[in-house]
């Protein structure tokens, strides 16, 4: 069997659902930051979303699955803090992709700096469209999320909160 | 002290902050007064968690005797923690909790705006990662403050009798010692004393807002720099530490 090279195992890797948003990649939310082939050993450096993502170590033993019989020597996922994660890296198609699993994609981060000065913003409900929402917590389902609901349709629904 | 058991005892003193106060509202856990409420401060004490593993890493590495997180979250005892005092304090009701996560979020948003600019690369990337975090914490103890602030009689009664009983914790958090004095010349640590007015403008807006009053400084309590603890700290250790202290080594 030949050797995958670094951007093969990166292509291999990239298929990995988020174990929270299984609609999305862990490339797709930027996770997935690089691979490094060196010495024998294969090193996948990933950066978490939040500082205390759960979520982290089951990525860790996905990707460690996901290349177990690629024949590539020790493979060491490796975590790393800077660059710092944002929101911003999530690219178009993949927030549209959460807009259809029913969770308001981020807005670009520039948006939430007015989190201190408790300036509103203006939200879309994913399901119905409307502009006409209100926030209900700062914090939802996941570390990642806030909590909303859309006065319109009545529906609650999660945001993406931009960090 | 050498430079490196300096960055040992500094990146300690912020791991250990960060741990201590993340289990204290992990205890909120399915006791928030709102579903919402026990939702969030689970999800600070997450944030806070994460942050701590981070830290203490990185002081285990700084150390170089082999140790790992989990020896230094599980295997010091007391007198070796170097938290501070404030992040002990039992909950209290959820207005006590509140009001001390408005002091301690807001130290934490001046501290780590700084430390970004810290010229130890790991210390600077964590910061960069908890700085996004601890904006939500400061929004969520600023907006509880002023709902219960200026909420009921008795909600106003008793979140102004917190942030009295709490303020006289407030003084070590900017206690510096020869630790800092050695890390603030490799600028690596933050003068502590130049945070404090923005720390105070930040507290003074928000209680005002709230039509709460701001304590007056009088006798602070101190301590944690030397490992003198509140004899709450014993008490989170006892249940915190003792699997790794009744069953060495068990794995999960």
């Amino acid at each position: 069997m030949n050797m995958l090279n670094e951007k093969e195992i990166y292509e291999l890797l990239s298929e990995i659902p988020d174990p929270e948003i299984p609609v999305i990649t862990i490339k797709d939310l930027g996770i997935l930051q690089r691979v490094e082939l060196k010495e024998g050993n294969c090193e996948v450096y990933i950066t978490p979303t939040y500082s205390g993502c759960p979520a982290m170590k089951l990525i860790e033993d996905q990707i460690k699955e996901a290349l177990a019989d690629k024949n590539i020597g020790n493979i060491i996922v490796k975590l790393v803090y800077a660059p710092t994660w944002t929101t911003d890296w999530i690219t178009p198609e993949a927030k549209e992709k959460l807009r259809k699993y029913g969770i308001a994609p981020p807005l670009h981060s520039t948006v939430d700096k007015g989190v201190l000065i408790g300036k509103a913003k203006v939200l879309k409900c994913p399901q119905c469209g409307s502009q006409n929402t209100e926030m209900i917590s700062q914090f939802g389902s996941t570390a990642c999320k806030a909590l909303y609901k859309c006065l319109d349709c009545k529906e609650p629904f999660d945001y993406f909160k931009c960090i | 002290m050498t430079k490196q058991e300096a960055l040992f005892s500094y990146t300690l003193r912020l791991g250990d902050n960060a741990l201590i106060l993340g289990h204290r509202l992990s205890e909120w856990s399915s006791k928030g007064p709102l579903l919402e409420e026990d939702i969030a401060t689970t999800n600070m004490a997450l944030d806070l968690i994460g942050r701590a593993d981070a830290l203490l890493k990185y002081a285990a590495h700084v150390e170089g005797k082999g140790k790992t997180e989990d020896d230094l979250a599980y295997r010091r005892g007391e007198r070796e923690f170097l938290c501070n005092l404030i992040m002990q304090l039992p909950n209290g009701d959820f207005g006590y909790t509140i009001a001390r996560q408005l002091i301690v979020s807001a130290f934490d948003f001046c501290l780590y705006e700084e430390l970004v600019k810290s010229k130890d690369e790991t210390i600077a990337a964590i910061s960069a990662k908890a700085i996004k975090e601890v904006k939500y914490h400061l929004k969520f103890a600023s907006d509880w403050t002023l709902r219960l602030g200026d909420g009921t009689e008795e909600s106003h009664q008793r979140i102004q009798k917190s942030f009295d009983d709490i303020w006289m914790y407030t003084g070590e958090l900017f206690e510096m010692n020869e630790v800092d004095a050695i890390l603030i010349k490799e600028g690596i640590a933050v003068d502590l004393n130049a945070l404090k007015a923005r720390w105070k403008k930040i507290i003074t807006e928000v209680l005002l807002e709230a039509t709460l009053t701001v304590p007056t400084d009088a006798y602070m309590q101190t301590g944690s720099r030397k490992g003198v603890h509140t004899e709450s700290l014993g008490y989170i250790l006892a249940e915190m530490q003792y699997l790794q202290r009744a069953y060495p080594d068990a794995k999960w």
